[in-house]
């Protein structure tokens, strides 16, 4: 790769409005992050300000789960929210996985009747608002005893993840030559070997990609777990409502929860992504 | 060493005939050539062997066992694909062994057999790379090496140099028949080139819109083709074919066409007051040059040089390579090759350059 040359004021200028679009998305991000190491007082203060003395109270509280405030010492499970939220998007992406990548190689690979309209049906999961389906299944939840058990919230998080990895990974494997794994059947393999030694290593970039999206929008879910799951588990999302106390809204607290929450996710993104890359790169069949 | 045995294979898509009734015999060490324009149903023919995609009647049989229904991973077929359906996440070594590994063969004799096929098949320096790092020729000779390399009792070959450049495409015409005959396995090789089929075939087997239209070795398809669609088929220039509807002249068959009457040889009586076609090969063509009394006066419109020649690829006596070309129509007389045959160097077409500049070094004006 050469260096272009380019008008020095036009680089300025890219490099100017990289900046600014750089600023408008990760603003929100960098403000909570100033936040999570401030005072309630310092982060109500008008106007608003950039230099504050920084502390690690909030920080403390959350990981002590004590939250001091002026009507008393609260308990709050934040680090039990965290560990659940691991639970439940961890698992529920484990079984989608199980049961997706099969399933999109099927739906790739075969012709079968009603093939299309299941995969339709399993698609249109996402379309439905999730308040919809809610409050019968909070019903049906408590009559089968699901209420407020890991089993079931894994179970209704499959409405989320399933659909995004079986559509995801069903465009990588419809995008494979089925030449190479006819090539790998002829060598002298069975249908299981291949599939397992050809058709998964090969649509693994979208495997990780469909995963990594599917644990985001797990972890961010909200009203599944507000609804389904009581105190002891419910991810953090609903886990952060705890910071609106009585003596007023926690905003530190807030903001450092907010930043603990980011952790795991951003830490999964980066790993992932030498997979999402890696599969760009593969030339397996001349076109 | 097994045969192939096709009967009667039958196989459609939907409402599409793909293939109709196609029956080929290809014996242990012999290569079968299907040739046929694109969408003849010759890649079908090649999937159905390999046990990919299953006929709707008829009967496939290997080494006298019928294999229809049978996994291909149990056909003792090996096959070639046009687009190579290498394995991108595996080297070059472990493409080539994947059918030794698909036997469990143990780690030694497997890197022996590796080797010794990619030593024939000139790829032994690139067996660490994978595939995206090799180049259209290594590609293809790495597929060629994973279709070989377990000496399969058929082996399938599926316009395996389709996506090479000519250069190599060139030298694989020579190499292929040699490199087969090692492996006395039955070749069934597609292509649409005629040109190829000619070169690699011991039988050529046409094939036009599902339907077997002839089978027969090399020449009896250029020099007796069955059908007009054969005949054109093969040959470059195609052959001149002219409409014309023969007559009874004195007992014998006559023709009337650029405005003479032309005598038919006997033996064709039947084609008396049949509307046919008339076929003549370029090369048959009797040229009388400027004056030719009872010939036709043609007016010449264009001349294109291609210097078409037959190409002998000979072997010196210290195993130096020679490549020698002979007029088209004299290739017969070789056969198949192998055998030892005297050449001469004509000294004044000889040509001289230096080594170092590599410049041209003239003869000295007399």
């Amino acid at each position: 790769m050469s260096m272009r040359k380019t008008n020095p004021i036009a680089r300025a200028l890219r490099a100017l409005a990289l900046l600014l679009v750089g600023l408008f998305f990760l603003f929100p991000i960098f403000w909570v992050l100033l936040m999570s190491f401030q005072t309630n007082q310092d982060i109500l203060r008008i106007p608003p300000s950039l230099f504050f003395s920084p502390t690690l109270e909030n920080f403390y509280a959350i990981i002590s789960g004590k939250l001091v405030t002026s009507a008393g010492t609260l308990e709050v499970p934040f680090m039990g929210n965290l560990l659940n939220s691991v639970i439940l998007s961890t698992a529920s992406v484990a079984v989608s996985l199980l049961f997706g990548v099969p399933a999109a190689y099927a739906f790739a690979r075969f012709r079968f009747r009603l093939g299309e309209d299941i995969a339709f049906t399993l698609l249109s999961f996402r379309f439905a608002p999730p308040l919809l389906v809610v409050l019968p299944l909070a019903l049906y939840f408590q009559d089968l005893g699901l209420n407020n058990s890991y089993l079931g919230l894994v179970w209704v998080y499959q409405l989320i993840s399933l659909p995004l990895i079986l559509w995801i990974v069903r465009g990588y494997f419809e995008d494979m030559s089925p030449d190479i794994e006819h090539a790998f059947r002829i060598d002298g393999h069975s249908w299981f070997a291949t599939f397992m030694k050809v058709s998964i290593p090969l649509a693994r970039p979208g495997i990780a990609a469909a995963a990594l999206l599917a644990f985001i929008f797990c972890w961010n879910n909200f009203i599944f777990a507000l609804i389904l799951a009581s105190a002891d588990k419910q991810p953090v999302t609903v886990g952060a409502l705890a910071f609106v106390t009585a003596s007023g809204i926690q905003y530190g607290q807030i903001a450092a929860s907010i930043v603990l929450s980011i952790i795991p996710t951003l830490a999964l993104a980066l790993y992932a992504q030498r997979y999402l890359v890696e599969g760009l790169s593969l030339g397996a069949v001349k076109g | 060493m097994s045969d192939l045995i096709l009967d009667r294979i039958s196989k459609s898509y939907g409402k599409t005939q793909v293939l109709s009734e196609a029956s080929i015999e290809v014996k242990a060490g012999e290569t079968v050539v299907v040739c046929g324009p694109s969408g003849a149903g010759k890649t079908v023919l090649l999937r159905l062997v390999a046990g990919v995609v299953e006929p709707d009647t008829g009967d496939i049989r290997i080494a006298g066992r019928s294999v229809l229904n049978v996994g291909p991973e149990r056909r003792d077929v090996g096959m070639a694909f046009q687009n190579f359906a290498l394995y991108p996440h595996l080297t070059a070594f472990e493409n080539i062994a994947s059918p030794l590994r698909a036997r469990g063969l143990e780690a030694g004799e497997i890197k022996k057999r590796v080797d010794e096929i990619s030593k024939l098949l000139r790829i032994e320096h690139v067996l660490g790379h994978t595939p995206r790092e090799l180049s259209n020729g290594q590609k293809q000779r790495t597929s060629l090496a994973r279709s070989l390399v377990r000496g399969p009792g058929v082996l399938l070959l599926d316009d395996p140099l389709r996506n090479v450049d000519a250069k190599l495409r060139y030298e694989m015409r020579l190499e292929l028949p040699r490199l087969l005959r090692n492996f006395g396995s039955a070749v069934l090789y597609v292509t649409q080139d005629y040109k190829e089929a000619m070169a690699l075939a011991d039988r050529i087997a046409v094939l036009r819109a599902g339907r077997i239209e002839q089978l027969a070795p090399a020449s009896a398809i250029y020099d007796a083709p069955e059908s007009i669609e054969v005949a054109r088929l093969f040959g470059d220039p195609t052959i001149n074919l002219y409409p014309i509807r023969p007559e009874a002249e004195g007992g014998a068959a006559v023709v009337r066409l650029f405005g003479q009457t032309w005598r038919l040889p006997r033996g064709r009586e039947a084609a008396i007051d049949r509307d046919c076609m008339l076929g003549l090969r370029p090369e048959d063509v009797r040229i009388g040059g400027d004056g030719h009394p009872g010939g036709v006066a043609f007016e010449l419109e264009a001349v294109t040089p291609l210097n078409v020649r037959g190409v002998l690829y000979l072997r010196g006596p210290a195993g130096e390579e020679l490549l020698a070309t002979v007029p088209e129509r004299d290739i017969g007389q070789f056969g198949r090759g192998h055998r030892r045959i005297w050449i001469d160097l004509p000294a004044e077409k000889l040509h001289l350059f230096d080594r170092q500049s590599g410049a041209r070094i003239a003869p000295a004006a007399a």
